[in-house]
């Protein structure tokens, strides 16, 4: 479903450049759930940015249902490919009420019967009719993440990419955001390429996992592999270290990788 | 009580804090007490719960619209609610110091790190500026910097945010003060750098036999970093638990906010839902749990 092969970026030109992402390559299946694993500036969001076009300047392969991806996108490349974003607070338009937000995408691809998709597409979010006509600063974060995962999903997408999109939100409301990424996923057969700092959130929702690290992959990893521990590199190790919590000794072994 | 050695470091006795606002008043700390000796104290609640509110009324860094009540805050036997605005500056760094979550927002950007550090030495000390430069890159190396005298003449925007949360906590410990205070000081931090700075905190405090108070929204770190768990919603306290036996502990709070967090381990499919309940903000209920 989607293939993507020797994915490189550079931001900045000479000395100061700096390769955001370096030979990154990986596949997923029509269906599956993909995660992107890693510290602040591994390069995971730049991946992502590649592939839903917000980003132009990339080298490599990107392959979308057996067509190859240029760096400029048609309009029907967007119904097949949409995007959560981090931040709910800053994603929403803070003057379009919810029912603008969603039709927006509607006008653009025009497709009509507006009232009804918006009707349909906020009950599968599960929020009902009442937040129809509201601002985003009326709605709670985990409401606000609700409107954006129905914005992507109005246009009903193959693919949808996920950039952290429960790291803002307490983790109450974080569970009831997986659990409504995880409910659509099953009723529709989506992809999902998912993009995390967190190991526990990756492996409860995804079945492979990339693990990245200064712009590379260090190593790609299924479920299991994680659950068990077999793992070959050290810093995917450390990582999941380093997720247990506290523990004095096993910090004095911590390296830099 | 009498005796200086039995003496709580900090006793909190039912704190209130309210904020007024047109249509109503906003109580976003309601009924709040606790003691602490010199020991790590967790507070951990979701945003809105009260934590940092807390934090920030035992040293009166509020706004001055916000109002705080309470029956006693007192820091080692002397109440606080008592000082004037020039005893607080004595006890805030020297006494009672806080570390805030975002060093990129709370260093001031056109000073040098060490100008920044050696200030808050020689507020609270009358030595010579030689003395104070010796102590600051001291201290430098204590919050494991390798090399102090370079980092001590770069600006805030020079540093990492790691860095930048190591030079707070150098500039909070140097005025050697008995209770640190940090407000979610590793939540801007990747996993490691974050377990790596809390290790040089635990030092220090063991080290100099302080008392930390650590607001957290992460309940599973804090288990595993503190002695006893303060968990609050809503701005009440929920429960007050020691630290290895939060996952035996049968308040329905706590328990759902372990449950709701996927797991490596944990099976795939739906996760619990954290279940809200309005009787567990009732005085009465409150009461029974004890």
């Amino acid at each position: 479903m989607l293939r993507v092969d020797n994915l490189n970026v550079v931001f900045g030109h000479g000395e100061d450049s700096n390769q955001a992402v370096q030979d990154v390559s990986f596949q997923v299946d029509r269906g599956h759930s993909f995660g992107l694993v890693g510290e602040s500036g591994s390069g995971k969001s730049t991946v992502l940015n590649c592939i839903s076009g917000l980003l132009t300047n990339w080298d490599g392969t990107i392959v979308v249902d057996g067509i190859p991806l240029t760096h400029k996108r048609t309009i029907s490349f967007y119904r097949q490919v949409q995007m959560v974003f981090q931040d709910p607070y800053g994603s929403l338009h803070p003057r379009h009420t919810v029912d603008a937000t969603l039709k927006e995408p509607i006008a653009i691809h025009k497709l009509g019967n507006a009232n009804q998709r918006v009707e349909r597409v906020l009950s599968e979010v599960g929020l009902g009719p009442q937040f129809r006509f509201r601002y985003p600063h009326q709605l709670s974060g985990g409401q606000r993440q609700r409107v954006a995962v129905a914005r992507a999903l109005i246009l009903e997408p193959e693919i949808v990419l996920l950039d952290e999109p429960t790291s803002a939100l307490d983790v109450s409301i974080q569970a009831e955001v997986l659990n409504l990424l995880w409910e659509i996923r099953r009723e529709r057969g989506l992809t999902y390429v998912l993009v995390s700092h967190d190991l526990a959130i990756v492996s409860h929702m995804c079945d492979t996992i990339s693990v990245m690290k200064q712009g590379k992959t260090v190593e790609i990893i299924n479920r299991e592999q994680l659950r068990n521990g077999d793992i070959t590199e050290d810093y995917t190790r450390q990582l999941l270290i380093a997720g247990r919590g506290y523990d004095r000794a096993a910090i004095d072994n911590f390296q830099d990788f | 009580m009498t005796e200086s050695v039995h003496e709580p470091l900090l006793s909190v006795q039912n704190l209130w804090v309210t904020f007024p606002s047109l249509k109503k008043e906003v109580a976003a700390v309601r009924n709040v007490s606790f003691t602490m000796g010199r020991e790590k104290i967790g507070i951990v609640g979701e945003s809105g719960s009260g934590k940092s509110v807390t934090g920030r009324a035992v040293l009166r860094l509020l706004p001055s619209y916000a109002r705080i009540e309470a029956d006693q805050i007192a820091y080692q036997g002397a109440d606080l609610q008592g000082c004037t605005e020039k005893q607080m500056r004595r006890i805030r760094g020297k006494g009672i110091s806080m570390v805030m979550q975002d060093p990129k927002y709370s260093l001031n950007p056109v000073h040098t790190v060490g100008r920044q550090i050696r200030e808050a030495y020689a507020i609270h000390h009358r030595v010579s500026s030689r003395e104070a430069k010796n102590q600051t890159l001291n201290m430098l190396a204590a919050v494991r910097i390798r090399n102090p005298e370079q980092v001590y003449r770069l600006y805030p925007h020079e540093v990492s945010g790691g860095m930048g949360q190591r030079i707070m906590i150098a500039m909070m410990l140097i005025p050697k003060p008995g209770l640190m205070i940090a407000d979610e000081p590793t939540s801007a931090l990747d996993v490691t750098v974050q377990l790596q700075v809390l290790a040089i905190l635990d030092d220090l405090v063991s080290e100099r036999g302080m008392g930390l108070i650590f607001i957290s929204h992460d309940l599973e770190l804090v288990s595993s970093f503190c002695d006893r768990i303060i968990i609050m919603y809503g701005g009440r306290i929920m429960e007050i638990i020691a630290a290895d036996e939060l996952h035996n502990s049968r308040h329905p709070y706590t328990r759902g906010l372990l449950n709701c967090l996927p797991r490596i381990d944990g099976e795939r499919g739906l996760l619990p839902v954290l279940m809200r309940d309005e009787a567990w903000l009732d005085e009465e209920y409150l009461s029974i749990s004890g």
